[in-house]
């Protein structure tokens, strides 16, 4: 088996305790990615390796997946603000929201605020369009959002640890 | 309050479905589905029945065959199957029993988009109900098991097209495939599989708990049962209806409280826009198809920010496989907004309709197929405010 480059002791066993819950196949390639993204930030070159060799399959397969999807992508920040930006929430005011958001974090969105907590992403439909506008934050929703509620929400997000 | 009408479901007893499809042989529980007349609910309609069939016969070289749930529901304007998945998941879960034990299935995936992660842990406790209840694990009946797993998305429209779905499920990039061989025949590791959306298996329950006359009585002839409806947009009720198919548009508009819309976005991005003089069309097979999405477009909206917002969801979207459309919904995108800016002349007009035309007929799937409906509806029902310039409206 390959070794990691970086001997990252924390994301091995992260990994391990993954591939257990998962399974060491192919398919658990998502949940695994997943997992590793919510407990370390973004995916770095030497953990796409490290899964790629414990997984058998060549680490340019793991880029690409890494890439397709926009929850494995990106991942600087603490929290992560996606706001809805599809069509029932842009009826409802969604660009005064993240307007209101960007102006709050300092930030323009996609960018992570210089003390790393927050980025506010502007996404597709979430699903809530009957709260629009909506937003998610981090796991959680947040409906009928008003640019007031998303100046009160980046106040608090500073504050608080990454969730596990 | 999110659901606005009684739900039907809401009074199907768990357990009542699958004890109903247990005590037949599973080629019966097949002919009840075919019965009913029920289509898909996801979008595309195809017969439930007849997939199911297709599955239970397709060889399955090593005996494996599957079910799986697509719970991806990232059609723009699409919220019921989250609603669904948080009011009846035990339905939800019976129902892709049930279409285990009709094709021989011994295993189950839910494929969970991302954005509901929250939705997770409660479907986990209903999984761990069911095998304690003795309704999913080993011998749910002799000779019979079957589990469901969740399997969580990572945030791809695309991954909602059944193919990519299976794709995504092996753990690859979510590029859909080429079809056939279908999944029925060859789906998730080359092996037998249904592919059904939420709101599919939770009906499928019904059909098996009270009996396929009961779900052919509703609706109409061609599109037989109840639909759930996400209504969102300009009206005053926003939320999920309950209608018999073939319910007239301008009903689902009273009773959510937007009579006065200039036009319906019926089906999300992928659908069309329908303006008001035909609000006498039906939501049916037959007549306007969809998953179900409604945004509603109050009097004073100009359709040209319609028109952006959709052409910018699908030139982000694409999953980039294919060029016509990789390539033909950016082009798209630049089509409204030099609309927009009055840079248009007729002939670019032309232009655009033609590689409408051209991305339906030969992108490689149903997202590039579908990406210029939206846009080719609004050049034909609203030319004004999509700022057509005077000399191509007959084309
Ligand atoms: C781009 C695209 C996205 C789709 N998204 C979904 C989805 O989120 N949920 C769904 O059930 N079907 C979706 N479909 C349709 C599926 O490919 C498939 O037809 C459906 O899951 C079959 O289930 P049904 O027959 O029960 O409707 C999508 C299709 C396309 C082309
Ligand atoms: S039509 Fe679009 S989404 Fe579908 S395969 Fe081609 S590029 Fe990908
Ligand atoms: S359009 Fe914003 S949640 Fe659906």
């Amino acid at each position: 088996m390959l070794t990691p480059p970086v001997a990252d002791l924390a994301l091995v066993a992260d990994l391990d305790a993954l591939l257990a819950e998962h399974g060491a196949d192919r398919s658990a390639l998502l949940p695994v990615l997943a997992g590793l993204r919510r407990r370390h930030g973004e995916i770095s070159d030497a953990a796409m390796q490290l899964v790629a060799a414990r997984l058998g399959i060549p680490p340019v397969e793991v880029l690409g997946v890494v890439t397709f999807y926009s929850f494995l992508r990106g991942g600087s920040a603490r929290h992560v603000v996606r706001v809805c930006r599809t069509l029932a929430c842009e009826l409802a005011g969604a660009p005064d929201v993240w307007a209101r958001l960007e102006r709050e974090v300092g930030a323009p969105a996609g960018e992570a605020t210089s003390d790393g907590a927050v980025v506010v992403e502007r996404v597709h439909c979430i699903g809530r369009c009957d709260h629009a506008p909506a937003l998610l934050v981090d796991d959680r929703a947040l409906d009928d959002v008003t640019p007031a509620d998303a100046a009160a929400l980046v106040a608090s997000l500073r504050g608080e640890a990454r969730p596990t | 309050m999110t659901v606005r009408t009684p739900m039907t479901l809401s009074a199907v007893e768990a357990g009542a479905g699958l004890r109903a499809a247990l005590s037949r042989p599973p080629a019966e529980v097949v002919d009840q589905m075919v019965a009913s007349g029920m289509r898909g609910r996801g979008g595309a309609g195809f017969p439930t029945g007849l997939k199911w069939r297709l599955a239970a016969e397709a060889d399955a070289p090593d005996g494996r065959r599957y079910v799986v749930c697509n719970a991806d529901e990232g059609e723009p304007g699409t919220f019921k199957d989250r609603v669904l998945l948080a009011k009846h998941a035990d339905l939800v879960l019976e129902g892709m029993t049930i279409a285990g034990y009709a094709i021989g299935a011994r295993e189950g995936l839910l494929y969970l988009r991302a954005e509901y992660v929250y939705l997770r842990d409660s479907l986990l406790d209903s999984l761990r109900e069911r095998r304690e209840q003795g309704l999913l694990g080993r011998e749910v009946a002799p000779g019979f098991d079957f589990d469901i797993r969740v399997h969580m998305g990572a945030g791809a429209y695309v991954c909602g097209e059944e193919s990519a779905l299976l794709e995504s499920l092996e753990g690859r990039r979510g590029e859909p495939r080429d079809r056939p061989p279908y999944p029925v025949v060859r789906g998730l590791h080359g092996a037998p599989t249904v592919v059904n959306n939420v709101e599919t298996f939770a009906w499928a329950t019904a059909v098996l708990a009270r009996g396929p006359e009961w779900f052919a009585s509703i609706g109409t002839h061609r599109s037989t049962g109840p639909k759930l409806l996400s209504v969102s947009g300009d009206v005053a009720r926003p939320g999920v209806y309950e209608f018999p198919l073939g319910v007239p548009i301008a009903e689902v508009l009273r009773a959510a409280g937007g009579t006065d819309a200039k036009a319906v976005v019926v089906g999300g991005a992928a659908g069309s826009c329908v303006p008001a003089s035909e609000f006498g069309r039906t939501v049916s097979y037959e007549d306007v198809a969809t998953g179900g999405a409604f945004i509603v477009l109050g009097p004073d909206r100009d359709l040209i920010d319609v028109a952006e917002n959709v052409a910018e969801f699908f030139a982000d979207e694409s999953c980039g496989q294919c060029a016509p459309c990789r390539l033909g919904t950016v082009a798209l995108l630049d089509g409204v907004r030099r609309l927009r800016a009055g840079n248009c002349t007729p002939d670019d007009v032309a232009r655009l309709r033609r590689l409408g035309a051209t991305m339906r007929l030969t992108s490689k799937c149903g997202l590039g197929q579908s990406s210029p409906n939206v846009f080719l509806s609004l050049l034909e029902h609203f030319p004004a405010d999509m700022r057509v310039p005077v000399g191509t409206g007959g084309e």
